[in-house]
């Protein structure tokens, strides 16, 4: 399945059988009422869901503009989005009768998600970490493990996320038999960028339900931050066929027009990697580039494939935020609202401030608030400083 | 393409253009099929040799254009067959038709193009026929057999993969080896080579008796490459000597 001429199957020839293993199992379990039960009620008892649709009263009186309401991902058990994902896939995993789980991630978040999953149903769970982001991010190294789960830091290449994903899955390519690829965002080959979609849509569907119950309309905008992209899918999704501008919010990085940036729709190039036809940072050789946000889950060359489709058709709209109007949103939201917003979730913030103003004072956008803010606080501080 | 052959594989631009195009003269004294990696950001099929060769051709500013200038240079003393290997990124941001173009200027036999599967591979396949090179696509111990026919339609020979995972040295032949082997001999009609982990005289010759009709070495070349660098000719060839050994009958 394919998303136009994004997303595909490009993959060594020995990945190709688990990857339609995991689709024919997926399929079934779909369309299977007892694991979709099964797996709401872990939504609701576990996680957290449904999770608020917040009126951010406060920002909204002070910027004088739209509506702004606030998908309360932050809220959510193990404080972000991610784990509406992994405790699909880890049931899924389970299901498919798998001992291990193996996942990918950057700063962490991911990480910790898939460790709690893992955990939760009894799996043995390693996570690749690019070496580089070990160092960053001790905390969430020991949160992981703490969690139960075993990091593996990954020495090569540029030692970030994008290695991470390369390890993992030379690790599937080993161990496919015994063990699930747990990938954290809408990306990779067919069928995971759909696979964490459908995970992740559960968060445009109460986003729906709830303002139309309280507004009595869908809203005019919705704003989400893209990395790999799948807080953003798992909101726009159920929105797509309605008439609701959606925004995506790339990495602006020290500047759209410098090369330290993870803008990969604005500023990338048609490429493969990772098993996917998609944009990517790259130079003209086709070797991936490094990339840079203050944001580490926005820090990836790609971006999932059904965005990539979604930005051709123009049906989404591609902006990007830098690091610093990142950084003061972060910092003027949290005074404002007395939420601190994870460094990704404040770029989406950044850029719902910027069109508020220039709203009518009944429209409405919505701003999927990812995740919460405390993991980046040393960040913000070594910023401010 | 392949009867019995020794297909060694060395990664372009490691550790500069100059010192490949003396390895490949060395390695082509040996093999009978020379294999060139286009060096790539994002090795995923390959271990940790492998790997490192691909960081450091491009750390020493390794660019698309000088591959084909090895070939080039290759071509003035060596008619024997090599192959391109890459990933799909590097080729697919050339473009095919210039891919081709320069491939079979430069004197490329066969390409193979790790991350392409045939079932994404239409424009590759009529591109490749158009530009008359030939194409090699890989199988797996796990391949189903109407993938592996399917192979075997469009492939000039058959590249197995000989175990799961990613290449390397391996002290002992995969257990999935011969028994994938085996297999693939009786589905598919063409030749058969069995690359990843073939590391020494032992491997290349169990693989010969049970039917193989190459071998693929690479990470035991390359591990030269990285300990002794622009020095490492003499211990190529020492080692293809050896090799080479497993080949009698």
């Amino acid at each position: 399945m394919k998303f136009g001429e994004f997303g595909g199957r490009y993959v060594p020839e020995t990945l190709i059988p688990p990857l339609e293993e995991l689709e024919s199992a997926y399929r079934k379990l779909k369309s299977d009422e007892e694991f979709q039960k099964e797996l709401n009620w872990y939504l609701k008892n576990y996680a957290g869901r449904p999770t608020p649709l917040y009126f951010a009263k406060n920002l909204s009186e002070k910027l004088g503009g739209a509506k702004i309401y606030l998908k309360r991902e932050d809220l959510l058990h193990s404080g972000a989005h991610k784990i509406n994902n992994t405790l699909g896939q880890a049931l899924l995993a389970k299901k498919m009768d798998k001992k291990r789980l193996i996942a990918e991630t950057g700063a962490g978040q991911h990480g910790v998600a898939t460790a709690i999953a893992g955990t939760l149903f009894g799996l043995e769970t390693e996570i690749y970490m690019g070496a580089e982001d070990v160092e960053r991010q001790k905390t969430n190294v020991f949160r992981m493990e703490i969690l139960g789960a075993h990091v593996i830091p990954v020495e090569t290449g540029s030692r970030t996320l994008k290695d991470a994903i390369n390890e993992a899955l030379r690790d599937w390519a080993s161990n496919f038999e015994t063990t699930h690829y747990l990938i954290g965002s809408v990306v990779g080959p067919h069928p995971y960028p759909t696979i964490v979609r459908d995970f992740q849509s559960v968060i445009g569907k109460e986003t729906k339900e709830q303002i139309m119950e309280i507004e009595g309309g869908l809203p005019d905008v919705i704003v989400a931050c893209v990395g790999g992209g799948s807080n953003a899918m798992g909101i726009f999704y159920p929105f797509l066929e309605d008439d609701v501008q959606l925004i995506g919010v790339e990495a602006g990085g020290r500047g759209i027009d410098t090369e330290e940036n993870s803008a990969s729709l604005i500023k990338g190039e048609k490429g493969v990697l990772h098993g996917m036809l998609s944009y990517f940072l790259q130079d003209e050789d086709g070797q991936m580039r490094d990339t840079h946000s203050i944001a580490a889950g926005l820090d990836y060359p790609g971006v999932g494939p059904e965005h990539a489709y979604l930005k051709d058709r123009g049906r989404v709209k591609y902006v990007s935020v830098t690091d610093d109007e990142a950084l003061r949103a972060f910092l003027e939201f949290s005074k404002t609202e007395g939420i601190l917003p994870a460094l990704e979730s404040a770029h989406a913030i950044a850029h719902a401030m910027k069109i508020a103003k220039e709203m009518k004072r009944d429209d409405i956008i919505i701003v999927n608030l990812s995740g919460r803010g405390d993991k980046d606080l040393k960040i913000v501080m070594e910023a401010l400083r | 393409m392949i009867e019995r052959a020794l297909i060694t594989y060395i990664t372009a631009g490691d550790p500069d253009k100059v010192a490949t195009l003396e390895f490949l003269l060395s390695m082509e004294k040996y093999a009978d099929v020379i294999e060139l990696g286009i060096p790539f950001s994002d090795p995923m099929a390959d271990g940790k040799t492998i790997q490192e060769a691909n960081f450091r051709a491009l750390k020493n500013g390794f660019r698309m254009k000088d591959v084909f200038e090895i070939v080039r240079s290759f071509r003035d003393h060596s008619e024997k067959p090599l192959i391109l290997m890459s990933y799909y990124n590097p080729v697919y941001r050339m473009g095919f038709e210039r891919f081709f173009n320069k491939a079979r200027s430069s004197g490329v036999s066969a390409t193979i193009i790790v991350d392409l599967p045939f079932d994404e591979a239409e424009e590759y396949i009529s591109l490749s026929e158009k530009y008359g090179i030939e194409r090699v696509f890989l199988s797996a111990p796990n391949t189903p057999e109407e993938r592996l026919r399917r192979v075997d339609e469009l492939s000039s020979f058959i590249y197995l993969i000989s175990l799961y995972g990613v290449t390397g040295v391996r002290r002992e032949l995969s257990p999935l080896a011969l028994e994938a082997l085996k297999r693939v001999k009786r589905i598919c009609r063409k030749p058969v080579a069995v690359g990843f982990g073939i590391s020494t005289k032992e491997h290349v010759r169990e693989l010969l008796k049970h039917g193989a009709d190459g071998v693929v070495v690479g990470s035991a070349i390359v591990e030269l490459i990285g300990k002794y660098g622009r020095e490492a000719s003499p211990f190529i060839e020492k080692r293809l000597r050896e090799l080479r050994r497993g080949l009698k009958v």
